[in-house]
């Protein structure tokens, strides 16, 4: 079944290392929930290709799904499903 | 040894910006057409979907709209372009420093020195193809060769998203039979004058005598016969390069016709504005004005003329383009668009022979008091402080366009 996807603007935790280094630490969804980010795999500049966008691209993991997260000047989004 | 030169062309830009901002655009056809209300109703550009019914850049929308009927027209978006467009130099800036733009959409590239570390023009081209594609989410054509000229053919020669290389050995195999208005520096004006000589592509423009084509086109005929033959040396741009600031203009096309002079006046002192800032901004005086009119008819006429003082008075640029403008123009219909434009620019800083019988005191007022105008602006915004006739409801200047836009106005020879 085709799944359909919306963009999703998040809230989003950072830590930025002395050299300037940011990882994402949890996201804040809309509803308030908040997801801690287990691990970045990967972090490269990509265009979103189940929503509209692109921007720098954080492959993470949340509870153990790999998902990307995309931060386009300076807003943080996620490709959500769009019945949420 | 040659050059390596890439040239990389974003295809169908706007229209691909658009369709990559909106996913339910995909697959259907897409235009991206100025506003009709404003008097700008025509097809900026479209998608492949749109060109397969025949719609083409620069006519009006409803012609479009007759060719293909489920035409999906958006307005332009000049901040997205802009933003793709900046970050598609940031991907070529990963590959060289000499990145000479040429438009919006498309780029030289001059990677002769990378291709130690990173591989042939070609791999580099497709390299790019790929990271566009990858990281924008917007296909591009990328010609290869050795000169300028020929990349930007090649670009042309396959699209989408496709590399095409024009090698210095093989080149008159691959494009002498091409036409020769396919070539950049042939344009529609040359290309009658080639015809007129029976040349129709571009070996024969080659082979063609440079005297015979001097005679009609001046130092372009010579020019594009080198061109044919590949001997284009100019050099790739780089990055930080600001070409010199040659003029200063800014034109407009009126919502409804201009029907009178006080009507041209308001819209002469609106644009002037502009220009004075700007004439300020980049340390400039202007040494005349030049005005372009065009009629309700389309037909546009322009004129010039010099300053006996040199300046950079929004209020004497107005006031020499008014009357320039009322005794040339002669209202045999009413006016379309118009356009003023300061010139022959120097430094402001440059002496000037003074004037006997010119009112430099006067000017030298007008400056102080555009200088006074130009403060309060900078402290309260634009439109703190403006001419009263401009306040009025009654002018038809349009309204402001936010981004401002650097069309392709010709490569660095």
């Amino acid at each position: 079944m085709e799944q359909n996807f919306k963009k999703v603007y998040v809230g989003v935790e950072l830590e930025v290392s002395p050299e300037g280094k940011v990882r994402p630490v949890s996201i804040t969804y809309v509803d308030g929930i908040t997801y801690e980010v287990d691990r970045v795999r990967q972090v490269t500049r990509a265009h979103a290709t189940k929503v509209v966008g692109t921007g720098i691209r954080y492959s993470i993991v949340v509870k153990g799904k790999d998902t990307f997260l995309f931060e386009d000047e300076g807003k943080w989004f996620v490709e959500g499903h769009a019945e949420n | 040894m040659s050059r390596i030169i890439l040239h990389c062309d974003m295809n169908n830009f706007y229209a691909s910006v658009e369709c990559m901002l909106d996913m339910s655009l995909r697959g259907h056809p897409v235009a991206v057409g100025g506003d009709v209300e404003n008097r700008h109703g025509i097809i900026l550009a479209k998608n492949y979907e749109a060109k397969k019914f025949g719609v083409q850049t620069g006519e009006a929308l409803w012609q479009a709209k007759q060719k293909c009927k489920d035409l999906i027209i958006v307005p332009p978006h000049y901040e997205q372009y802009l933003k793709y467009s900046k970050l598609a130099r940031e991907i070529y800036a990963d590959y060289t420093d000499q990145i000479e733009p040429y438009g919006m959409d498309e780029c030289w590239l001059d990677v002769s020195g990378s291709t130690g570390v990173m591989g042939s023009g070609e791999k580099i081209a497709n390299e790019i193809r790929e990271r566009m594609k990858f990281e924008l989410g917007l296909s591009i054509s990328a010609g290869v060769s050795f000169n300028k000229i020929f990349a930007k053919l090649g670009s042309d020669m396959k699209k989408p998203d496709a590399t095409t290389l024009i090698t210095e050995s093989e080149f008159k195999d691959r494009i002498w039979g091409l036409p020769a208005s396919d070539m950049l520096g042939v344009g529609r004006a040359t290309e009658k004058v080639l015809s007129s000589y029976g040349i129709h592509t571009i070996g024969e423009l080659a082979k063609t005598s440079p005297e015979l084509l001097k005679r009609r086109l001046g130092k372009c005929g010579i020019m594009i016969i080198q061109y044919a033959n590949g001997q284009d040396h100019s050099p790739v741009a780089n990055v930080d390069y600001e070409p010199p600031i040659k003029s200063v203009g800014h034109g407009v096309t009126t919502p409804q016709d201009l029907e009178n002079s006080a009507e041209v006046w308001n819209i002469m002192l609106a644009l002037t504005q502009d220009i004075g800032h700007k004439l300020r901004v980049y340390g400039k005086r202007a040494s005349g004005v030049q005005i372009d009119i065009r009629n309700s008819e389309l037909s546009h006429k322009q004129w010039q003329k010099q300053f006996e003082v040199r300046t950079n008075s929004s209020s004497v640029i107005a006031r020499e383009a008014f009357r320039l403008f009322e005794r040339s123009y002669s209202w045999d219909l009413p006016i379309r668009s118009v356009t003023v434009r300061a010139i022959n620019l120097v430094s402001a800083g440059l002496p000037e022979q003074l004037n006997l019988f010119e009112n430099c005191e006067h000017i030298d007022k007008m400056e102080r008091l555009d200088e006074t105008i130009e403060s309060i602006r900078d402290r309260f915004g634009k439109y703190a402080i403006q001419p009263a006739t401009l306040c009025g409801k009654n002018t038809k200047m349009p309204t402001d366009r936010e981004v401002e836009l650097k069309m392709p106005t010709g490569m660095v020879m």
